[in-house]
């Protein structure tokens, strides 16, 4: 696949599994953030091998107090560590960030679409994350450094609030070393012991070097940053069957049938949450969609 | 259900056969409803409840709103007597089948605590079977548009309920003010799609049913019931029965490149003045027979020991369906209208391949403000000038 290729299509919909959690037992939980912790999950009873495809979400769920969806963190070539970041915002993530090694929780899933990274082998790529929004592209990232020569050049950019935010901070250590991987990093506000950039990601973006017209880029975390992110790279050349962003909605049950993530015509459940960006801009573009 | 055989043989000697039409005499009614319990079902059908035609169960004939008709318009239902004792002399009420085939309330699974996990039972899926009495065109629409949802979803409380249903569907013999079944192509005559069709017919001083077959599964419960061959007349009067009725929509609406007018349109005028109205009430969606949004709830007993998993219907219209991170996607009333609208009328289609509207009129009938989704489509066709990109090409 060249320039010139078809820009690369959607990973196909699976039939959903169940609604039923199943349960799993907490191998391992590592603290991120303050208020964020990533999860590793085993199943209590071995069923088939796990996978997921880089972009796909579970239904996580704490016995007596609700299911909440997460993007699985992990590595698709290893999904044997089941991985789920996941920050404290509500009642179900608080009580998933406080889940203890040994303890149980519920998974159904995966769900949704991923990220169309095989399928963009041969092109630049521009991953673009901002807060947690990272979680959801690490799959992507681990499976282009797999086959990283098939790729041309990748670019991340990754802001966060303050660099207290900013999660996988060891491993992100290990990226910025990486001659083949170009990793910026940049938060809104620092104090003095912050050499890195501060501002927004759109600011990083007239620094990427990437052949517009044969790049894909995977943009994942705040409505309004992935939104200036893809008019930036649209500005800039990107097509705009190249974007690819995950969107976030409120979330019952995953399987496109209690309506509550409806975005324009999709369910963002089931036809997402990765959407190219040419199909969702004109909803984008609408306040209260 | 038990295993039907396709053709079965009335007193008479008559061939039920699927298509069969018959005459059944208006005394001979108890003996029909009596084998439709014989037959192990229970019956469901339209009762006079709080002044106003809601479906329950029915027991004897008395049970049906004999001598009843309601008269509805934007806002307004009000039972009126007939001047005569039809049994389903009335368009629709507020209540819709789908309070059966996809219950207000219902309870998904069950969690138990055990040493130091938990054990999750699926609901089962057994329960009643049902014999929807008086289903009208529209309703018939309507269960097929929920039938794709659900199976999309692949919902199997509503698939096993659905498989036991038997629906006996009833020609409209009256159009509701607020009615516009025509203009939707869903009625007012009955489609196909029925296990039996029943036009009630009560001219030339004879109250009589031309009895139609749809389905073996309707064949089987004729057995016991005595019907004639349906004469010439009586198939006429029948014809008659729904030509009348299809001329006198209280309603229409103009469906023409609906899908694009609305999702072109979502910065119209139009929008903000609707909401100077609606009050975000959600009224609209428990009534309408195709809303199927609903929300799920985590329900643990005072030991611990057991969760329940309930769901609910919701609705678009609540500020808390579409809350994110502590706060609602759709702040507006404008917002939550459009999205209803929009997704009833317009992006049904690209979801579920049809519109999401039957033209049942219950939404105008139970607004208490009396919008009228009628009068808010060809508001927006009248002035489409507003459209924007949305719909066209991104980027």
């Amino acid at each position: 696949m060249g320039a010139n290729g078809e820009p690369p299509g959607p990973p196909g919909i699976d039939r959903p599994p169940g609604i039923v959690p199943v349960p799993f037992e907490v191998r391992s939980r590592t603290g991120e953030t303050a208020d964020t912790v990533t999860l590793d999950l085993a199943p209590r009873e071995r069923r088939g091998p796990l996978s997921f495809r880089p972009g796909q979400f579970n239904m996580l769920y704490v016995y007596g107090v609700g299911e909440a969806a997460i993007s699985i963190s992990g590595d698709p070539a290893a999904p044997d560590r089941y991985l789920h970041t996941v920050r404290a915002a509500g009642k179900v993530s608080l009580a998933l960030s406080e889940a203890a090694p040994g303890g149980v929780v519920g998974v159904r899933g995966p769900y949704g679409t991923g990220w169309p990274v095989r399928e963009s082998a041969g092109r630049d790529v521009v991953l673009v994350a901002g807060g947690l929004g990272l979680p959801p592209l690490r799959p992507a990232l681990y499976e282009i450094l797999r086959e990283r020569s098939k790729y041309g050049r990748v670019e991340l950019i990754y802001g966060a609030k303050t660099p207290k935010d900013l999660v996988y901070y060891a491993e992100i250590q290990g990226w910025r070393q990486r001659s083949d991987l170009r990793f910026q990093t940049t938060v809104d506000t620092a104090g003095r012991d912050w050499y890195g950039d501060v501002g927004l990601v759109t600011a990083r973006l007239p620094d990427v070097r990437i052949e517009p017209a044969n790049t894909v880029a995977f943009l994942c975390g705040p409505e309004i940053m992935m939104k200036l992110t893809a008019k930036a790279l649209v500005a800039r050349g990107v097509p705009a069957d190249a974007i690819w962003l995950s969107m976030e909605r409120n979330m019952k049950c995953a399987v496109g049938l209690c309506g509550h993530c409806q975005f324009g015509p999709s369910f963002v459940c089931r036809h997402g949450p990765v959407f190219r960006y040419r199909e969702i801009a004109p909803f984008l573009a609408v306040r209260e969609v | 259900m038990t295993a039907t055989p396709p053709t079965a043989i009335a007193p008479s000697g008559e061939l039920l056969s699927v298509g069969s039409r018959h005459t059944l005499e208006r005394s001979d009614f108890p003996r029909f409803l009596a084998a439709l319990g014989t037959a192990g079902y229970r019956v469901v059908g339209p009762i006079v409840r709080d002044g106003a035609i809601v479906y329950g169960e029915i027991h004897q004939e008395s049970d049906l709103p004999i001598g009843w008709t309601d008269r509805q318009e934007a806002g307004t239902y009000r039972l009126e007597r007939r001047n005569d004792d039809a049994l389903f002399g009335y368009a629709v009420g507020p209540q819709s089948w789908k309070k059966y085939l996809f219950p207000s309330r219902e309870r998904l699974w069950t969690a138990h605590r055990t040493d130091g996990s938990f054990r999750v039972d699926a609901e089962p899926t057994d329960g009643p079977a049902f014999v929807f009495l008086g289903v009208r065109a529209c309703e018939l629409a309507a269960i097929a548009i929920q039938d794709r949802v659900f199976r999309s979803g692949g919902d199997p409380g509503y698939a096993a309920r659905r498989a036991r249903t038997l629906r006996v569907a009833v020609q409209c013999g009256v159009a509701g003010g607020t009615c516009f079944c025509a203009s939707m192509g869903t009625g007012p005559a009955v489609g196909g799609d029925h296990d039996l069709a029943l036009t009630e017919l009560l001219g030339e001083g004879r109250h009589r049913f031309l009895v139609e077959v749809g389905s073996p599964a309707g064949a089987s419960v004729l057995h016991s019931v005595p019907l004639r061959p349906a004469s010439a007349p009586d198939l006429g009067a029948a014809g008659a029965v729904v030509a009348r009725t299809s001329a006198s929509m209280g309603r229409s609406m103009d469906l023409h490149q609906i899908r694009d007018l609305l999702v072109e349109t979502p910065e119209h005028p139009r929008w903000a003045s609707v909401a100077e109205r609606c009050l975000s009430c959600a009224n609209c969606t428990m009534a309408c027979p195709t809303c199927f949004c609903h929300s799920t709830e985590e329900v643990p007993d005072l030991t611990g020991e057991h969760v329940e998993r309930w769901r609910r219907w919701d609705s678009c219209f609540h500020s808390a369906f579409t809350e994110l991170h502590g706060s609602p996607v759709r702040k507006s009333t404008p917002s939550r209208y459009r999205q209803w609208m929009t997704h009833k009328l317009a992006t049904w289609y690209d979801q579920f391949d049809r519109s999401g509207c039957v033209g049942c009129g219950r939404c105008i009938t139970w607004c208490p403000v009396g919008i009228d989704l009628t009068e808010e489509v060809a508001a927006i066709r009248a002035m489409p000038g507003v459209r924007t990109a949305a719909g066209g090409t991104g980027g």
